[in-house]
């Protein structure tokens, strides 16, 4: 299943369904950088519990409700009670790691603007190696482009 | 050290990162292949060895990022650099806004519209075809996104046909992703 051509709402024979058609591997490699960044052969320091639900999260925070219940099938087949709370934005964790953690995710999904070296380095103080720094990094900024995506293409389909 | 650039330019910074890159010497077949290492192994930027930390989505990253901002046909490609740009300055990527203003004006010589835009930012006012790319990129790239149906619409006014609009689309939302590890990650020095 390709994610984006999921929620897209592009009419069959449509010029926006024309138009996907004609960018097939732009939309082939979204769908295999959403598998890198939430399925990830080797999570690190990640599990894929906590990235789902911080996608769901991130989709959340960027008013994305049909993006934010793909990501909850992916929570509930992590079946992962420590993180799966997560979801909502807002909640967080009594784990120091894990506060950390969604605090720099809520960061980098709203207002990355903002960032700091400070920002990293209070993620290392709470445990966090330089490739779980990375590999959060790519799953916000992926998910950010997804979201983006989807409006987008959702508001050219709306007037064709 | 060097001084840590606040302002946008179209003078291209170097990119220091905040966390220590991958040592290419000591890199994992996986991360070697991520970064498409030759066999010379020359050519590779700082940002891409930090980036391989996380080789899985590198591999995917490039040719994805290759295929948005270069593929044929479609959108020109300076108007591309002009979405890049635009979610760039949303996003204040110091680095990320220099190179692709940069590359906007080698396409379209057209070095006063940046001047207007790094002086003005989101509220900059361009002639009719170019403000109709900037709003709707600038607008796409807030968080939540904020474009609407009028942005769009202003795409088609101009005469941006779907495959076109689809293009922006792609440019603007990679830079939402770009923006998030360049600024985040390090900084313009």
């Amino acid at each position: 299943m390709n994610v984006i051509e999921t929620l897209v709402s592009a009419r069959p024979g449509s010029a926006l369904a024309d138009a996907m058609e004609k960018r097939a591997e732009i939309l082939r490699l979204s769908q295999a950088a959403h598998d890198a960044v939430l399925l990830p052969r080797d999570p690190g320091g990640l599990s894929h519990g906590l990235r789902a639900a911080l996608a769901a999260r991130m989709s959340r925070q960027n008013a994305d409700e049909s993006l934010a219940a793909h990501y909850e099938t992916l929570v509930a087949r992590a079946a992962e009670p420590e993180t799966s709370h997560l979801v909502i934005p807002g909640a967080t964790s009594d784990d120091l790691r894990t506060a950390a953690i969604v605090r720099h995710a809520d960061m980098l999904t709203v207002s990355p603007r903002d960032a700091t070296r400070a920002d990293i380095l209070a993620l290392r103080d709470v445990g966090l190696d330089d490739a779980d720094i990375v590999r959060l990094s790519e799953l916000a900024a992926f998910v950010s482009y997804q979201v983006r995506v989807i409006a987008g293409m959702n508001l050219i389909g709306r007037r064709t | 050290m060097s001084d840590v650039i606040h302002s946008f330019t179209t003078k291209v910074p170097r990119w220091q990162p905040y966390v220590v890159p991958v040592d290419l010497e000591t890199a994992t077949e996986e991360q070697r292949a991520a970064m498409q290492v030759t066999p010379s192994g020359k050519g590779i930027s700082t940002y891409v060895l930090t980036l391989a930390h996380d080789p899985e989505s590198l591999a995917v990253r490039s040719p994805l990022f290759n295929d948005i901002m270069y593929g044929k046909d479609g959108l020109a490609s300076g108007e591309r650099e002009l979405g890049a740009t635009a979610a760039s300055v949303v996003n204040r990527c110091i680095y990320c806004a220099a190179v692709h203003a940069s590359r906007f004006i080698s396409h379209t010589k057209r070095a006063d519209v940046i001047d207007t835009i790094f002086a003005d930012w989101v509220d900059a006012e361009l002639e009719e075809h170019l403000q109709a790319i900037f709003t709707f990129s600038a607008k796409l790239s807030t968080a939540p996104p904020k474009a609407t149906d009028d942005d769009a619409r202003a795409l088609g006014d101009v005469g941006f046909d779907e495959l076109q609009q689809l293009d922006l689309v792609f440019s603007s939302a990679i830079f939402g992703w770009a923006n998030r590890l360049m600024h985040t990650l390090g900084e313009a020095v």
